[in-house]
């Protein structure tokens, strides 16, 4: 039973990892209709402010300790770290430590920015192609972002490590009335679900109690009838991008110290996310959301090792074959409405 | 009137010897047009550098191409000499071979077998590469050896583990400097038993390939034949970045050792996984619990940061060796890069300098003359001490490193430290052990193409 609580728990927090990405994705879809197959490139881009955050925080300047010698024999050059020369040791430290939730405030701007860009430089120029090109120009883009990445940080995975105060564990036994250390659950993975939960809270209570989210829903369902009303419904839509693109980026961020970010994290979400929005329903968003956490759950059994060890390579085929089974049962998937791009 | 008897049976004998006396001149002097697989010409010769630069062992494979450069440099008599003056073979002059200027062309494998071996036949086909050297993975280093073999060019392994390079799926045309899975489990486990003790109970998480596959064998033999049992092995995918479902159920398997056979991205990942949900401070069956990696290498070790000390593993050489060889090698290298080179660097600078000392004492680029200078040549110098290439298998052997993550590292450079040079006899093993396919795993004939 302990077993079976913690890859739950291990579910829901890849769920709310694919729920993010799938929410990001069917915004796109849903308002400008384009298939955007850079998504996961954008998760990976969030989480790689994640790793310029905390380098920028470490910055240092160089001090030759003569007692010291280098790997040439040269004396040894120490790292002097700039924080510390402003704020003293213990803030110093503290403000490195910290960096991975202080570059949530950095990647929001950020990812924004790189959203508009995409939007605007690239992706608007394909509204009316195919989806066929849309998918052809977002996947290079994915790749490009990808090597780029690569070229400034090497394709090792860099350990993006949480605060200090938010590495330890969690005793989740206890609270059910298991023994001590029956179930111990990392505290990061356990704030990334409420985190994530939090993200997707905010962006149902802006589309529906706002004004503008109003709009976009609106725009949504009938874009020609908004237009007609006099609403410039193409930069709302604009908006919607970038705000797509600062979901799965603050995503990204938070992942970091779950995963090393490395530049093949964009691919790995990619295929994945897109399976999870196809499952929840094209256009969905409460669809990409409730098989995000369900797929997660699965893909977390499947895992187990009684599992693999009984059926070898589940693991890694499992999503697929609940994507085809619901499919099978309900082709326009968990939660998809009538119309959506079966033209 | 002329007496004109042509008979049939006239014009085919006559047929015969006229083409048999044509022929006579090529056969005899085939070698003088092409003897072998891509002959050099007078001016130069090139090799093919076959490492990956994309894919999950990129890193290690744009450290081996760095080596690699630094080597043809060395041999063409450009920079310090780096290992070429600490060489126990004084018949490299920095002339290149055999009069010769070394020229290269490099492939990315991906960390692929079919993209590997597609690399590789286009460097053999198309630009003439007389050797093919490099790879970052076992599957890739078996997949390239056999084409080599095939198409009759020598291969000079790099970074590959796995025994079954040198074992299961030797080839007369393929020789590895690098050690092996069972050379791990032969070293590591010693030092284990005396740190741990012998009551240990081990969980193995274990790649799912070719390498993570010998590299299980080999651990779980060694570390059995202590005194350890093995409660549970998983295979993990290649391509797995998340490893929190593997490592969740390992506290409460009943195991007290957690043995990560994963390498490169895959290692940092699991370690990190397995720091996360606090194996390192807990404990089970009343005893530490400890984690183990069988192979490490310092890139890797940089990724996974401070998850590493404390930790054992082996290595197949470490910048910080203090031989001669070893010192001239950080030094050349170092003073080019401004890092110290990685073992896998280490390797394939060794093995295009062994190929090219090879060749020069044989006289001759023919793989199979070079075949044979390389089998049962014993040096040194190199920064492994004494070596020898076993002319059985073609497999080196040598001093294995037993190392340990640094707990109080003095620079991002200084993250191993060495517990233990394991001798070579320790190490040793029949070429026809079981773990390397044994009495029925052959080298078959060398092939020298064309």
């Amino acid at each position: 039973m302990d077993q079976i609580i913690v890859q739950i728990l291990n579910g829901l927090d890849k769920g709310s990892a694919y729920a993010l990405i799938a929410l990001g994705l069917t915004l796109i879809f849903g308002t400008l209709g384009v298939v955007n197959f850079a998504h996961g490139a954008l998760f990976m881009m969030g989480a790689f402010c994640a790793v310029v955050t905390s380098k920028i925080l470490s910055s240092s300047h160089k001090v030759v300790d003569e007692t010291r010698t280098d790997f040439l024999g040269n004396p040894l050059e120490v790292d002097v770290f700039y924080m510390q020369d402003w704020f003293g040791e213990t803030a110093g430290a503290a403000i490195m430590d910290w960096a991975v939730p202080l570059a949530i405030l950095v990647s929001i701007p950020v990812m924004i920015l790189i959203g508009f860009i995409m939007e605007r430089g690239l992706i608007k120029h394909f509204y009316k192609r195919p989806h066929a090109d849309q998918i052809l120009v977002t996947f290079g883009l994915a790749i490009v972002m990808g090597e780029v990445i690569k070229y400034y940080f090497g394709a090792n995975p860099i350990q993006t490590p949480a605060p200090e105060a938010l590495s330890g564990r969690v005793d989740f036994g206890v609270w059910l009335g298991y023994g001590p250390n029956a179930i111990v659950y990392p505290m990061w993975r356990l704030v990334y679900f409420f985190f994530s939960a939090s993200i997707i809270a905010a962006v149902f209570a802006f589309l529906q109690f706002t004004t503008f989210g109003m709009v976009v829903r609106a725009g949504m369902a009938d874009r020609e009838t908004v237009g007609l009303l006099g609403i410039d419904i193409d930069k709302r839509f604009t908006f919607m991008f970038g705000l797509a693109a600062a979901v799965a980026g603050i995503a990204g961020v938070m992942y970091a110290p779950i995963v090393s970010p490395a530049y093949t994290m964009g691919m790995d979400w990619l295929v994945l996310s897109f399976v999870v929005v196809v499952v929840g329903g094209m256009g969905s968003l409460p669809g990409a959301v409730l098989a995000g956490f369900v797929l997660g759950i699965i893909e977390s059994f499947a895992s187990m090792p009684g599992v693999v060890n009984l059926l070898p390579g589940i693991n890694q085929i499992i999503i697929y074959v609940v994507a085809i089974a619901i499919l099978l049962i309900r082709p326009r998937g968990l939660m998809g409405r009538k119309g959506v791009m079966e033209d | 009137m002329s007496n004109n008897n042509v008979t049939r049976r006239g014009v085919l004998k006559s047929g015969t010897v006229a083409g048999a006396g044509l022929a006579i001149p090529t056969i005899f002097t085939a070698s003088s047009v092409a003897a072998y697989t891509n002959e050099p010409g007078a001016g130069s010769v090139k090799f093919g550098f076959n490492v990956p630069q994309t894919g999950p062992y990129a890193e290690e494979g744009l450290d081996e191409l760095r080596a690699q450069e630094l080597a043809v440099e060395h041999l063409n008599g450009m920079g310090d000499g780096g290992m070429l003056n600490t060489f126990s073979s004084k018949v490299l002059d920095g002339t290149g071979i055999l009069g010769r200027e070394v020229k290269y062309v490099t492939g990315d494998t991906q960390t692929k077998s079919d993209a590997a071996r597609a690399s590789a036949r286009s460097m053999i086909e198309k630009d003439g590469a007389i050797m093919i050297t490099g790879g970052s993975s076992s599957g890739v280093a078996v997949a390239v050896q056999a084409l080599c073999q095939e198409a009759g060019v020598i291969f000079m392994a790099g970074l590959t583990h796995s025994n079954d390079t040198t074992g299961k799926d030797k080839k007369a045309n393929g020789f590895r400097h690098f050690f092996n899975s069972y050379m791990t489990g032969a070293a590591l486990a010693p030092v284990l038993a005396a740190q741990y003790g012998t009551d240990r109970k081990a969980y193995h998480l274990t790649a799912d390939y070719n390498w993570g596959y010998t590299t299980e064998e080999a651990i779980r033999a060694s570390t059995e034949a202590m005194g350890w049992e093995t409660v549970n092995s998983v295979k993990t995918p290649l391509t797995q970045t998340d490893f929190s479902s593997y490592v969740a159920p390992v506290l409460n398997s009943g195991a007290d050792v957690l043995v990560l056979n994963h390498y490169g991205g895959n290692m940092i990942n699991s370690l990190t996984s397995a720091v996360q949900f606090g194996l390192r401070e807990a404990q089970a069956n009343g005893q530490n619990f400890e984690i183990v990696v069988p192979l490490y290498s310092r890139l890797m070790a940089r990724g996974a940061g401070e998850n590493v000390k404390g930790i054992f593993g082996s290595t197949n050489w470490h910048w910080s060796l203090q031989d001669e060889g070893s010192q001239a090698f950080v030094r050349s290298f170092g003073t080019k890069y401004g890092f110290p080179p990685s073992q896998a660097a280490h390797t394939t600078y060794v093995q295009t300098l062994l190929y090219a000392d090879a060749v020069t004492r044989a006289g001759s680029f023919a793989p199979c003359a070079v075949a044979e200078a390389l089998e049962d040549y014993e040096f040194d110098g190199l920064g492994n001490g004494k070596t020898l290439y076993r002319g059985d298998d073609h497999q080196c052997f040598k001093d294995v490193l037993v190392v340990k993550g640094k707990e109080n590292p003095e620079s991002e450079f200084d993250l191993l430290e060495v517990v233990e040079v394991t001798p070579v006899d320790q190490v040793m093993y029949d070429p026809a052990h079981p773990q390397m396919g044994g009495a029925e795993a052959t080298l078959g004939e060398c092939n020298n193409g064309a």
